[in-house]
């Protein structure tokens, strides 16, 4: 196996617009988000991954139906690359019945098992057993589906973390690990919560490898997910990679973030993944003005009938906070 | 036809039976394969059905439930074994957080078919950790079932419908009973439905609630009275979520009196839960307060000493069920 980050790939034109499209449109859906919530229109509940979307898309793009992934809470952009629509995402967040959930709960604790989506509570690192288990029926059946499963830096101080990773080890499933590194648990700084710089090698107690990666660069994420998920897919066990990047925003809505500089928040957004992708493709010749234009009125238009149709959703019936407790 | 088998051998002849059944039945848990279990229940499985389906995990109870949560989500129908329910805390969250709560926030579309085998309860000089009752944690819990037999036909009827059923399952098999309760067993396929209690013994005088290994002593207690002339019926509850309501007020209604007997501590123990809702719905029927017989508010001793002063028994039911009818 070569090293993956050095997997090679070639894609067209229009994966890479595709890729494009999918950058804007989570960017887009969380500033949305952002906005309703303090509008009071949203209640709570939204965790943006503004500034990470280079993560999702990267190790989203190319998976199966059938592959799983188990996101974490500022992932919402991987329910809609899984084929969630946006329509469904938006009334989650608004707590109507066209939601996920039915208005039980908001952000990303429901899933979609017939589209290969885990939902995960709170509590984070708890959705990575789960995976264990969703792998494992992978290397049961013989099929050479993947798990995709992302946590956090902070996530990854949890036991099950520890619990679920060395089962993966021992048991070689075919799982990817995602770390979202953003450099704060909240409001807790790297340096606070583990006493080493890179997440990655903690694979290495694992058996498996693991590599530490830009993670606000989408083709990067892309090349280095290409070669796990290749490995996974050939029964080759698991692979950790870390993505580096930051998030933007507060942990959730109501943070305003003191725990940081302006200085910090302005470097790391001079990486923002965007810009620097739309450079790179419009350098190539793949988008010019016309494409991003019309790419961008797609996404509004996607976004507006979303807030729309989930603004005149109906209401849970009282009665179903009660309901769907038991099979 | 039935045939005589221990407790402890009902349950492993139900888990075979099962994964014969059902190729999607598998187990796992610590020393479960080739060893056999800590206790032996899983002796002979390991043979029978491989690796695969017999599955040795470290010592990671949140990864055992965790995993066991993913296969289940993919239509598999995990049993996973606890050491001693004792232990069952370190995966607590994976059962309360995940499995429980998991249909509710997936609005209806998913269920959890998972069952937690947990050897409970004390009387055998184990100490602290490993003599403990853990139930009402989990009856506390809407989505979660809990089960708990006295008898080796029960131990096989209800662990199968234990697996059969689409909901969380935690089973209590009581470890002092393992080898000590022996008794008929149907041969074949012969489920005993969660939510349905057993009358033990008829008696018009006074109703005795309970469950697991306080069944024997309990009958010893109503032989003793009725040679005063008092007849007391017995129910074993099987069942503790969700019991049935309709057998105890069948009772309570002939005896207008209720004892309830259980191993774990009084506070907030199923005693609580039944008390309170006998009080509510059947305040009319009662001729005498609810009165309960429970381990004290404390923990399990190593010493034998310690421990008989703990567990309820025949002569402090026996005392109960004097002042309840004389009341």
């Amino acid at each position: 196996m070569p090293p993956i980050k050095r997997t090679k790939f070639k894609l067209a034109p229009e994966q890479l617009l595709e890729m494009f499209y999918w950058l804007k449109l989570i960017r887009a859906f969380d500033e949305r988000l952002s906005i309703l919530v303090k509008q009071g229109q949203v209640r709570s509940g939204v965790y943006t991954g503004i500034g990470q979307e280079a993560i999702i898309v990267g190790t989203c793009f190319g998976l199966r139906k059938e592959d799983f992934i188990c996101p974490l809470h500022r992932d919402l952009g991987s329910f809609l690359m899984k084929g969630v629509e946006a329509r469904v995402m938006m009334s989650q967040m608004f707590a109507k019945t066209t939601g996920l959930s039915k208005g039980r709960d908001s952000a990303l604790h429901s899933g979609v098992t017939e589209l290969g989506i885990f939902g995960n509570t709170s509590m984070l690192g708890a959705n990575l057993p789960i995976a264990a288990g969703l792998g494992y029926t992978f290397k049961m059946e013989k099929v050479d589906n993947v798990v995709v499963a992302y946590f956090g830096e902070g996530a990854s101080n949890t036991g099950d973390f520890h619990e679920a990773l060395n089962f993966a080890g021992v048991q070689q499933l075919p799982i990817v690990f995602i770390c979202e590194n953003n450099q704060y648990a909240y409001s807790v700084p790297l340096e606070k919560s583990m006493a080493i710089d890179d997440v990655a090698i903690r694979a290495e107690g694992y058996g498996f490898d693991g590599v530490a990666i830009n993670g606000n660069d989408v083709l990067a994420v892309y090349q280095a997910s290409l070669g796990a998920i290749a490995r996974a897919r050939a029964g080759d066990g698991p692979t950790l990679i870390e993505c580096k990047t930051y998030r933007w925003h507060g942990h959730s809505e109501h943070d305003k973030a003191f725990y940081r500089t302006d200085e910090e928040l302005a470097m790391w957004k001079s990486r923002d993944p965007i810009p620097t992708f739309t450079t790179y493709l419009r350098a190539r010749h793949v988008l010019d003005d016309d494409k991003q234009k019309a790419i961008e009125e797609r996404i509004t238009t996607t976004i507006d009938d979303a807030v729309e149709f989930a603004l005149n959703a109906p209401d849970p019936a009282p009665e179903d906070a009660v309901t769907d407790l038991y099979a | 036809m039935s045939k005589e088998l221990s407790y402890l051998e009902a349950i492993r002849e139900a888990l075979a039976e099962e994964m014969r059944r059902d190729p999607k039945v598998f187990v796992l848990g610590e020393d479960v394969g080739p060893y056999g279990g800590a206790f032996g229940v899983t002796q002979g499985l390991y043979d029978e059905f491989g690796e695969m389906r017999v599955v040795d995990t470290p010592i990671s109870e949140s990864a055992i439930i965790g995993v066991s949560i993913g296969a289940a989500l993919r239509g598999y129908r995990p049993v996973a074994e606890m050491q001693f329910a004792d232990f069952i805390s370190c995966g607590f969250d994976q059962i309360v957080n995940q499995a429980a709560t998991l249909r509710y926030r997936y609005g209806g579309r998913a269920s959890v078919p998972i069952v937690v085998r947990a050897p409970s309860g004390g009387n055998v000089g184990g100490g602290l950790y490993h003599s403990q009752n853990p139930e009402a944690w989990f009856i506390h819990r809407p989505g979660l079932k809990v089960v708990a037999p006295s008898t080796a036909w029960d131990a096989k009827g209800l662990l199968k419908a234990a697996i059969r059923d689409d909901n969380p399952v935690v089973f209590l098999e009581h470890k002092y009973l393992y080898r000590r309760a022996k008794g008929p067993v149907p041969e074949g396929d012969e489920i005993v439905p969660i939510g349905v209690a057993a009358t033990r013994r008829e008696g018009a005088d006074a109703t005795l609630l309970t469950y697991g290994a306080m069944v024997t002593p309990s009958l010893e207690a109503a032989d003793r009275l009725a040679k005063e002339g008092v007849e007391v019926e017995v129910i074993d509850l099987r069942t503790l979520m969700p019991f049935d309501k309709a057998a105890i007020f069948a009772s309570l209604d002939k005896t207008n009196r209720v004892l309830v007997v259980h191993e774990d501590v009084k506070t907030l123990g199923l005693g609580a839960e039944l008390s309170a809702v006998i009080m509510e719905e059947k305040f009319d029927a009662l001729d005498a307060p609810v009165l309960r017989v429970t381990y004290p508010d404390t923990h399990a001793p190593f010493s034998h000493v310690l421990e008989a002063f703990n567990l309820p028994n025949t002569d402090k039911i026996t005392a109960a069920l004097r002042t309840l009818v004389a009341y």
